[in-house]
């Protein structure tokens, strides 16, 4: 079992028509015992910006927590909110800064641009490597249960979904 | 080898730690207290490395008594278990402590609050938890038998059949477990469960040193 299996987590983004979709699990566990089924994975960065980081629970806290931190100091300097595009960077930068002894989480990001509304999703891997998708979802890590996401979304879901259709199909 | 409980009730939260203190295979000591008395509210359970254990958590005592010292007022559960997860997550990366803990407040209202925490800094808010081996025990019982709002009375009589299973099914034997309530009056100290720890319970009294007799 890998350091980014060790708690478990399984997060899923969809891109549609005017609209992204973002979706966790609950549960963080220890190897295979349940501890808890209400752990948060998914944290609001800006009004209309989320950040999903499945990974080693106490890297998803410390993380989101200093992101939380530079994203507010952004927005009191810039004095506008972050694009979804520039968080990108600002991840990638993050975890690449500890490149040889890393944050053990992938984030996913999802969000509209602030201004435009266009959607945007985009994923890096522990050390921050950006990619961003055009495609339809961007699955995550989780212990066995990525090879099953992807195919899974593969099949469900479809150019230019609506609000209503891609909020089941994340699901 | 340890084992950790919490449990939180309507306006209280009931934690239960055991008394032994070992050394690979030799219990060192029966009568070892592993929850340290935060605030007059807050209670923080630990068990893991001895050494860190005793000076993780005397270190985060000290600091929220000066906190109060400096500003005046103490700080809420909520914010001391944050705190204690920022002091264990700067650590993890360099000299780390090897605590497992269990962190259980009532704030000033009444409203009761149990933290669980991995040595890796994870935290969660919980209803009940545990830590050691036993939480494989306690866990289950607990999903089966645990209602929200329970009373006093309900709550103590869960953790003894926590507590029951426990000694039932693990092999170490952990022979009392030290109890605590922490309610809105303050933190009240219950009587060990099942009794204080016998160390020689099968050994006829003129067997046992003098020395050792006020311990059996």
């Amino acid at each position: 079992m890998s350091i980014l299996e060790y708690n478990g987590a399984s997060i899923v983004a969809m891109k549609g028509k005017n609209c992204v979709a973002i979706a966790s699990d609950k549960r963080l566990g220890i190897r295979f015992q349940t501890v808890s089924t209400d752990f948060q994975k998914i944290f609001p960065m800006g009004k209309k910006l989320y950040i999903g980081l499945p990974g080693l629970a106490t890297d998803v806290m410390t993380f989101a927590n200093e992101l939380k931190f530079h994203t507010n100091l952004y927005q009191l300097q810039e004095n506008r909110e972050l694009t979804p595009k520039t968080f990108l960077s600002m991840v990638s930068n993050f975890l690449y800064k500890r490149r040889f002894g890393p944050y053990f989480v992938e984030p996913v990001i999802a969000g509209l641009d602030p201004t435009t509304d266009e959607p945007f999703i985009a994923s890096t891997d522990l050390i921050g490597c950006p990619m961003v998708t055009d495609a339809l979802s961007c699955p995550a890590r989780a212990w066995s249960s990525c090879t099953v996401c992807v195919r899974l979304c593969t099949s469900l879901t479809r150019a230019q979904m609506s609000c209503s259709s891609a909020s089941p199909s994340v699901s | 080898m340890e084992c950790l409980i919490g449990i939180t009730g309507k306006d209280f939260v009931l934690m239960a730690s055991d008394n032994l203190a070992a050394h690979s295979i030799i219990a060192i000591k029966h009568d070892t207290q592993k929850q340290f008395e935060l605030s007059d509210k807050m209670v923080m359970a630990v068990c893991g490395d001895s050494g860190d254990m005793v000076n993780y958590a005397e270190y985060i005592q000290k600091n929220l008594k000066l906190y109060e010292m400096i500003h005046g007022y103490k700080l809420t559960p909520n914010a001391a278990a944050n705190f204690s997860r920022k002091v264990l997550a700067k650590a993890l990366r360099s000299n780390p402590y090897q605590v497992n803990l269990l962190l259980g407040g009532v704030e000033d209202c009444g409203t009761p609050s149990l933290y669980f925490m991995d040595y890796l800094a994870s935290m969660t808010k919980e209803k009940f938890a545990a830590h050691g081996y036993g939480s494989f025990f306690i866990l289950s019982t607990m999903d089966r038998y645990y209602k929200d709002d329970m009373t006093r009375d309900e709550a103590l009589d869960l953790l003894k059949l926590c507590i029951k299973e426990v000694q039932s099914r693990f092999i170490v034997n952990l022979n009392s477990f030290s109890v605590k309530f922490i309610g809105k009056e303050g933190i009240t100290v219950l009587e060990n469960i099942p009794g204080s720890g016998t160390v020689h319970k099968d050994v006829p009294r003129e067997a046992i040193h003098p020395e050792l007799i006020s311990r059996a």
